[in-house]
């Protein structure tokens, strides 16, 4: 592993993981764990929290990228997470476009902007 | 009696170092709330610059996903292989130290380290689209990545500015209340001792008088005596 560098996770549906593994961000570490987690149909609320806990947990990971619509189910555990690093990102999906009321982040700052600068 | 405060074997030298500390209390306030502001403007700044690249972000995901489609309709489907074939991570990201009034924000910063595992996908067939799949989702991941350093800085920025002006309020309203409570308080014992100090003065000086005229008085009375004696 260098020294100070850190890894970009990816907890998102198949072509999401597919297009950003391509993008060179995947690795897998010493015990063959990857830093990514494809949600499918079946993937249980069950795993993907675990798997969020588990990149939160290492210290290795510097960015977690989530789709958006992923993030509303564990949306709980999103919003505990106070640090700042990992940073947590959500991207949209192809079937759910990025939605800024959902977003954990932004709703910190809600009475700070409109939904004109949206435009 | 007055109470049993520390300061009061010397009111006059409490009182300049009660003003003292006072001076020190609000210099401390307006230094603290000149950095609230100061982080304020910069956590604005970073808010709208945040929906900027996320409204941004929105539109570089669609044409990754789109890029992601055409390439499946001319290489077929690669998920798997891609998702099988994992190794090193061609990008990652460092963590560096940015300062803004006396906050250090952490900020990433992309590299790229080693070869695309993905040279041979696409070799069959599709190759050019998945070339330009690789190049978008790249495009994403470093665009990503600066939102990424923007939001971490939003948090910090946050916590810090909750903090800083809880401890003006804190400065505020109980701090300099405290001393200026303190302070008056001093001012009237010592008003009191002045007072104090006049009013038994003056019943010397009263007394002192009165004794004189008795004096002058009993003087008087044998001086006529002798006076009597010697007519």
């Amino acid at each position: 592993m260098a020294g100070r560098g850190k890894l970009i996770a990816v907890i998102g549906d198949e072509d999401t993981c597919t297009g950003f593994l391509l993008g060179g961000v995947g690795e897998l570490n010493k015990n063959r764990k990857p830093n990514f987690l494809v949600v499918e149909k079946d993937t249980s609320i069950t795993e993907i929290e675990e798997t969020f806990k588990s990149f939160l947990a290492r210290d290795d990971i510097g960015i977690i990228l989530i789709n958006q619509f992923i993030a509303e189910m564990i949306r709980h555990a999103i919003d505990a997470h106070m640090l700042s690093i990992p940073a947590v990102l959500e991207i949209p999906s192809k079937e759910h476009p990025y939605d800024a009321s959902k977003d954990s982040i932004l709703r910190r700052a809600k009475g700070m902007f409109s939904a004109e600068d949206f435009r | 009696s007055p109470p049993n405060l520390e300061f009061f074997c010397f009111p006059s030298r409490a009182q300049t170092i009660m003003k003292a500390r006072l001076k020190g209390a609000q210099t401390g306030r307006n230094l603290l709330k000149k950095k609230a502001d100061a982080l304020t403007m910069r956590f604005r700044q970073i808010l709208r610059k945040i929906i900027e690249t996320k409204t941004l972000m929105g539109e570089v995901m669609r044409e990754a996903a789109f890029s992601l489609a055409e390439a499946k309709f001319a290489a077929g489907d690669f998920s798997t292989t891609v998702i099988q074939n994992v190794n090193r991570a061609q990008v990652k990201v460092r963590a560096k130290k940015d300062n803004v009034a006396g906050v250090t924000l952490p900020v990433f910063e992309h590299y790229h380290e080693g070869t695309d595992s993905y040279e041979l996908t696409g070799l069959a067939r599709g190759g050019e689209q998945v070339a330009k799949l690789k190049r978008n989702y790249a495009k994403a991941v470093e665009l990503l990545v600066e939102l990424a350093s923007l939001q971490t800085s939003f948090v910090t920025l946050d916590e810090a500015i909750k903090i800083t002006n809880r401890r003006v309020n804190a400065i505020e309203h109980v701090i300099i209340p405290r001393i200026e409570r303190t302070l008056s308080y001093i001012i009237t014992e010592l008003d009191e001792r002045e007072r104090e100090e006049f009013y038994r003065l003056k019943k010397i000086q009263e007394k002192k008088k009165a004794l004189k005229l008795k004096n002058e008085k009993e003087m008087e009375e044998r001086l006529k005596k002798i006076d009597l004696l010697f007519e």
